[in-house]
């Protein structure tokens, strides 16, 4: 460890400003702190109410995101080779998962790190460590099958159109790996959605079994009003869909993790799948369809409903501030998530779209909250006179 | 009828420093809606050109004669019958276009640029001043249009005026691994690339930066 920090302070007056090589200040800075801690402390009103600075948090993220990630590894490959009709072995599987998820990964952070790192150079500032989370999360969201080119492509358009004309990171209107996808969505559709997607080297369709479908619940949902698999393989994550969202068990040890340590919003997760329990409930009261019969929860573990409620509806800076805010917003998110699941048959999957549209609509919801309570506290003191 | 350095201002400040688009931010909506592909919004630019050069010529020559009270019905009545004459000579010669452009055409009335430029320029100024700032407007306002339509079909389409222009055999379809971006079709798209325009020109102009 030492050594490193000795090579670190030799080579650090290079970078400086006034050095050789000072143009890459920034670049410098990114991985110093990536490294070590930095020693610098705040020096003007006291804001801090832990010593964790954003680097350690955004790495706790990825910590949480890490099981949601290894048993989509796995489920690729076990998927794969259901689909060829050969027993999924364990390691096999893994193994095959692993080849496959890995390009996704290193293309998703090539692409958006080097933006990021071009626009803090080119602006002077920092390099901001949001992009820890958003990479992994992007290919996570992404079908396996995705090509590599579209995939880098989603990347640079979010981070581009989604943070950095906001004002980089902590600015971003909406959560950047959602922008990233719904601009895959919309641009590319046919490698986005459809039956054959899903599972990785069924668009070839070399060796797969005659009569295989790879169509994910939520397909089989809006086509039959039957999910298609037992809901113990959906819980558990043995279905097929996007690369991390499968295995509610897998995101639940993440949602652990992220709530152990603070880090995301009790508030917000909770009531994202009140929001949805509760729309899935006056469903079964009015709703004629099929689809508008299945029990609630059957909401809960199929899709991407638990990754967003987890680590896309929590993320802190597009979600609401405030306490009754996050309740608020959360709830819309359920809502409006299983809304666009059953009643249009277009879509799917509503909660990207439900996350994103609520993205824009936080900022509205903390502004009235925060009225509401200067509200009565003027009230309050009216009345102490 | 000259073309003094003052002239050749007002036909060609409105090319960039005063793009009627980029930085008066007037005429997004046409903007947004025919440049799908790169034909209709030549033919559109070109339109609202003629509309806006002679709209302005006309009302300039009735400058002194017009009331301000009524000014606004007489101006109406003006860029109406222009672009009703232009309406139908699209009909007459290039008719596959003028489907493609609908409501468009019609729609170049409520342009803002058009009445923009009536009551900020001719009004104040003689024939053949207005006459130029209102080609000049045109083509900025055409500028940006082809600019826009450029990308929109060639991401969007893999053409440019019709003819293909990506190989047919990059497409996915041919076994290739290209895919045309779909996104580009849509509206929104035209307001993001007319945003990045904007972006580019700002940087290049630091003088228009808003402080």
């Amino acid at each position: 460890m030492s050594s490193i920090r000795n090579i670190v302070d030799k080579i650090k007056p290079t970078f400086a400003k006034g050095g050789k090589l000072g143009f890459l200040e920034s670049t410098f800075d990114a991985f110093e702190t990536f490294l070590f801690v930095p020693n610098t402390t705040t020096r003007r009103g006291a804001h801090i109410r832990d010593c964790n600075d954003m680097k350690r948090t955004m790495i706790m993220v990825v910590v949480a995101l890490m099981p949601a990630l290894l048993f989509g590894m796995y489920n690729v490959g076990y998927q794969h080779f259901l689909s060829q009709g050969a027993a999924p072995a364990f390691w096999a599987s893994f193994w095959f998962g692993f080849l496959k998820v890995l390009p996704m990964i290193v293309v998703s952070y090539v692409v958006g790190l080097g933006i990021e790192f071009g626009f803090a150079q080119v602006r002077g500032h920092e390099v901001n460590e949001g992009f820890l989370v958003t990479g992994l999360l992007i290919p996570m969201i992404m079908p396996v099958d995705i090509p590599l080119w579209i995939l880098g492509l989603s990347t640079a358009f979010a981070v581009i159109f989604g943070k950095e004309v906001f004002g980089g990171t902590g600015m971003n209107v909406f959560n950047p790996a959602l922008v990233a996808r719904v601009f895959a969505f919309l641009a590319y559709t046919p490698s986005m959605s459809g039956t054959k997607v899903w599972i990785a080297g069924l668009t070839s369709g070399e060796g797969v079994v005659d009569g295989f479908s790879g169509a994910t619940p939520l397909e089989n949902l809006v086509t039959t009003g039957r999910m298609g698999y037992s809901t113990m393989d959906a819980f558990l994550g043995f279905i097929p869909g996007s690369v991390g969202e499968t295995s509610t068990v897998a995101i639940l040890i993440g949602a652990a993790i992220l709530l152990f340590t603070g880090i995301a919003s009790w508030r917000t997760m909770i009531s994202v799948f009140i929001g949805g329990l509760a729309m899935a409930l006056v469903f079964n009261v009015c709703g004629s369809s099929a689809y508008a019969q299945i029990p609630g929860w059957y909401h809960l573990i199929i899709g991407g409903f638990a990754f967003g409620a987890v680590f896309m509806a929590t993320d802190p800076v597009t979600s609401a501030q405030t306490a009754t805010g996050q309740y608020i917003v959360g709830f819309l998110i359920g809502v409006l998530a299983v809304l666009t699941r059953v009643v249009n048959p277009a879509y799917p999957e509503g909660m990207m779209l439900a996350i994103l549209f609520m993205n824009a609509m936080a900022p509205l919801v903390d502004h009235y909250v925060v009225e509401a309570s200067i509200k009565r506290r003027n009230k309050r003191i009216k009345t102490a006179k | 009828m000259s073309m003094n350095d003052k002239n050749f201002k007002y036909l060609t400040g409105p090319f960039s420093a005063n793009n009627p688009v980029i930085v008066q931010i007037l005429g997004i909506c046409s903007a947004l809606a025919v440049t799908v592909q790169l034909k209709p919004a030549i033919v559109m630019a070109l339109s609202v050109t003629v509309v806006t050069a002679f709209s302005n010529l006309v009302m300039s020559l009735l400058r002194n004669g017009v009331p301000s009270r009524i000014r606004i019905i007489i101006q109406l009545v003006v860029i109406a019958a222009l672009v009703i004459l232009v309406d139908q000579v699209l009909k007459a010669y290039v008719f596959e276009i003028s489907k493609q452009l609908s409501v468009y055409v019609g729609l170049i009335i409520t342009n803002c640029i058009v009445m923009g430029r009536v009551e900020a320029f001719a009004l104040a100024n003689k024939p053949w001043p207005a006459f130029l700032d209102g080609v000049g407007n045109g083509l900025g306002y055409g500028l940006i249009l082809v600019i826009v339509a450029f990308f929109r079909e060639l991401f969007g389409s893999g053409t440019l005026l019709g003819y293909p222009v990506i190989p047919e055999s990059w497409y996915a379809t041919e076994g290739g691994w290209y895919t045309n971006c779909g996104l580009m079709l849509f509206p929104p798209m035209a307001l993001i690339i007319v945003g990045c325009i904007i972006w580019v020109h700002r940087s290049h102009n630091k003088d228009l930066q808003e402080k």
